[in-house]
């Protein structure tokens, strides 16, 4: 049996069920997923001390079992900000547990009680109040932020993270480099006028690699476009970076989508897209898509501060949830969208606390600390698959560069605001410092690295910039899996005047 | 469904309550509540998920209740469906079948009689289809289901109800292809979905009068299958739209500029095109009856266009 940790949130939810505030039950979706909880169901034995007494197993849909299990009554306790156990109860977890209370012989209160302070509603039962009162549109205090290294790169006191061998780190930590090299020099070839556009992920560097580093390569990513480290990461070269931002014809995308909207099947990265948010409904598609063949693998779905304010937003989140799909949204909070600083994009305590409004655990961490991201994803990951649920993370980080190179953040927001968040409050020198404390890194092979990943994408840059365009004809094909006769007439026609009028078309597109 | 595991269907109350026009009843008892989905309220939502499902794999049909509906999804339809597969280089397919009643029906309204193919024409990346007997409808949506790329199958209201005797084997009719209902000589009528029966009924009043109709259903909306209606026009030299559109940029008037542009010569007289007027379907009973082209408007334009 394998259970995991439930925490009621007030008795008065089940005011005719004298049930104990910490009750144990499990969600079970197929028989490939026990033998990864026996390690929580010994932890588990070991901290209540305690044999689990009576239990029922219930089937409530058809790939599902839920089992309850009561405890004694003078059980102690873990501690209730116990983070290793913090769930909520689904609705429909609390339907069925009032439905089967009297298996567990619990004794009801008496019945004048039951129907002076609950009442039956779809949806299940509510207790009542005779006053009128209003939940707060905030709290006193908001959701604390997991955070694992200081500013100097010390681990704080307790701070609980997975452990990361040298090998891991170190690839991040270059990663993380090699990012930070390729935005700047690929922003330099934009305003040089060698390709038409960019965006960095300037300040994020640690949201994307280590986020990365902590899924599996068959997890699927559903990009919003500030998450090219993730390809970086799973091995896409400077040279497919280059390529896709020149348009060539080496370009996996053959030159139809602007620059930053890479797209690699084999990397299992979805084509960026261009409108917000449109791809966390679709990341509930692919969700769905993989547990109807169970796959050990989720989808992963990004978004920015902005893009929570989009319809998209509420519905993806509300099917993952209604679907029991395993999707793992992670919302990069980096204070702008464009010139919309948060304030003006919603009211809310940050993002985290939407999570709760849709039944969704959700968590707020560190964006700029790399072993937090990197140990909460970690967590988050496990959680989503084995529980077959979505996950809701909001990484608290600040955009450093400009929105795009088609925009001047200085025009709205402080210099001194930039500089701050560039210099003291880069992710790359907090985590830096802990790697070479670790003896893992010296200052010395840092000037190397950065020396040759800006060889390279220099030299990528040149390549590309003198590849070949992809040719015509690639501008009529895949818009169907086969070119129908109008577009077969279109390309036609198309050549038909260009080889009337050859000196008015560009010459380097090859025909 | 049960030739290809892949298949799914996906949209608001599809399941246990078997669809708004009991299209998919019987599916959730026989295939689970995982492979016919009953969604949340959000069209854009789970035509979004579709996507999303159709990129790893599977084949997911989309109901719309109300093909009107699906306007909350044109972002989805027109910005991902219509483009992923181009704009990955060909990487992500995306073969999802998009379908719905639409049309005018009986007093449902405005937002209820929506004719969503004059809206959705230009989206590069998908095919429509309209089906309009039950013969058709079977086929095409066979053949729409088994296509890798995105299909919008336009249904209509007020057919659902039609009775017809059809093979119980397998059958596959080609998407691209236009239906010869009835050869002729003197004119070429060209419609589609309900219409179809309108047209029908005005020629047996002009076969009565002497007249000789060729109908065409068109059956693919788009790409259009200019080789039958070209063929047809070669042979009868006048030409007939009658449609349910709206008659500014619908589907008729991009058939008029096609029909123009490449059998120019062959039109004896400039093509009639007879559509829905541009205004919302009203409530009204009488009123409703007249923004839909009757049998009579049909009889009268032919008469006009074979002087």
């Amino acid at each position: 049996m394998h259970l995991l940790v439930f925490k009621i949130c007030c008795s008065s939810v089940f005011p005719s069920l004298k049930i104990h505030p910490l009750s144990l039950f499990f969600l079970n979706s197929e028989q490939q997923t026990i033998p990864t909880l026996i390690s929580n169901m010994n932890l588990l034995a070991n901290i209540l001390k305690q044999p689990i007494r009576k239990s029922v197993l219930i089937h409530h849909r058809s790939c599902r079992l839920t089992l309850f299990a009561k405890l004694p009554e003078s059980l102690q306790l873990p501690a209730v900000n116990d983070t290793l156990f913090c769930f909520s109860l689904s609705t429909t977890a609390h339907t069925l547990l009032s439905q089967h209370a009297p298996l567990f012989d619990l004794q009801e209160q008496d019945a004048h009680n039951v129907n002076v302070q609950s009442i039956d509603f779809p949806g299940g039962r509510v207790t009542f109040t005779p006053q009128i009162k209003f939940i707060s549109e905030s709290t006193d205090k908001r959701v604390p932020c997991y955070r694992v290294l200081d500013d100097d790169g010390y681990p704080f006191a307790g701070s609980r993270s997975e452990q990361v061998d040298k090998e891991t780190a170190l690839k991040m930590y270059k990663s993380m480099v090699t990012l930070q090299i390729m935005d700047h020099i690929f922003y330099e070839a934009q305003r040089q006028g060698r390709i038409s556009f960019y965006m960095t992920s300037m300040g994020e560097e640690a949201i994307n690699i280590a986020t990365a580093a902590a899924l599996s390569p068959d997890d699927i990513i559903l990009p919003q476009y500030r998450e090219p480290g993730i390809l970086l990461w799973r091995g896409f070269t400077i040279e497919e970076f280059a390529n896709q931002l020149f348009g060539t014809k080496n370009d996996a995308g053959k030159g139809r989508q602007m620059p930053v909207h890479y797209g690699s099947k084999k990397h299992n990265f979805v084509t960026v897209s261009s409108p917000i948010a449109t791809q966390l409904p679709q990341a509930a598609g692919i969700a769905y898509s993989l547990k109807m063949d169970n796959k050990e693998a989720c989808a992963v779905a990004f978004t920015g501060d902005g893009g929570t304010s989009e319809g998209d937003f509420h519905a993806g989140l509300n099917f993952a949830a209604v679907m029991e799909a395993p999707v793992l949204f992670i919302c990069r909070n980096n204070g702008w969208a464009i010139s919309t600083p948060i304030s003006d994009q919603f009211r809310s305590d940050g993002v985290v606390v939407k999570g709760q409004a849709y039944g969704i655990r959700s968590i707020r961490i560190d964006g700029n600390d790399t072993l937090a991201v990197y140990s909460a994803i970690r967590a988050a990951r496990e959680m989503v698959i084995r529980e077959q649920k979505p996950i809701l993370v909001e990484a608290l980080t600040y955009r450093v560069g400009h929105h795009s190179t088609s925009d001047d953040s200085t025009k709205y927001r402080p210099l001194n605001e930039i500089e701050y968040w560039k210099t003291a409050r880069n992710p790359l020198g907090r985590y830096r410092k802990w790697v070479q404390r670790n003896g893992w890194w010296t200052d010395e092979e840092e000037t190397e690295l950065r020396g040759s990943i800006r060889k390279q994408v220099m030299n990528a840059i040149q390549v590309a910039d003198k590849t070949e365009k992809p040719s015509l004809k690639e501008l009529f094909t895949d818009v169907y899996d086969r070119l129908p006769l109008n577009l077969h007439e279109q390309e036609k026609s198309l050549r038909e005047t260009i080889k009337r009028h050859e000196q008015d078309f560009p010459a380097d597109v090859p025909l | 469904m049960d030739r290809d595991p892949r298949v799914c269907v996906m949209g608001e109350d599809v399941g246990h309550y078997g669809g708004s026009y009991k299209v998919t009843k019987g599916l959730a008892t026989k295939f689970g509540d995982l492979r016919v989905l009953d969604t949340p309220i959000a069209e854009n939502s789970f035509t979004g998920m579709a996507i999303g499902a159709a990129m790893t794999g599977l084949r997911p049909i989309v109901e719309g209740m109300n093909m009107g509906f699906l306007l909350l999804a044109f972002n989805q339809i027109s910005n991902n469906c219509g483009m992923l597969h181009y704009t990955s280089g060909g990487q992500f397919k995306i073969p999802v079948v998009i379908r719905g009643p639409g049309g005018v029906g009986r007093q449902l309204g405005a937002e209820h009689s929506q004719r969503l193919e004059s809206y959705f024409q230009s989206i590069p990346g998908i095919q429509m289809v309209a089906c309009s007997t039950p013969y058709n409808a079977k086929g095409l949506m066979k053949a729409a289901i088994r296509s890798e790329n995105p299909v919008i199958l336009f249904e209509h209201v007020l057919l659902y109800n039609l009775k017809e005797r059809i093979p119980d084997e397998e059958y596959v009719l080609n998407l691209e292809e236009a239906e010869m209902v009835r050869p002729g000589e003197h004119v070429t009528i060209l419609t589609y979905s309900r219409m179809r029966y309108h047209v029908m009924q005005a020629a047996k009043t002009l076969v009565n009068k002497g007249y000789d109709p060729e109908v065409i259903d068109i059956r693919s909306l788009k790409p259009f299958d200019l080789y039958t209606i070209g063929n047809s026009v070669k042979k009868t030299h006048r030409v007939l739209i009658v449609e349910e559109c709206m008659r500014t940029g619908g589907i008729g008037a991009s058939l008029t500029a096609s029909i123009n542009e490449n059998f120019h010569d062959y039109l004896d007289a400039p093509i009639v095109c007879l559509s829905s007027q541009d205004v919302p379907t009203p409530y009204a009973g009488v009123l409703e009856e007249w923004t839909v082209v009757q049998p009579a408007q049909i009889v009268a334009a032919v008469e006009q266009l074979c002087q």
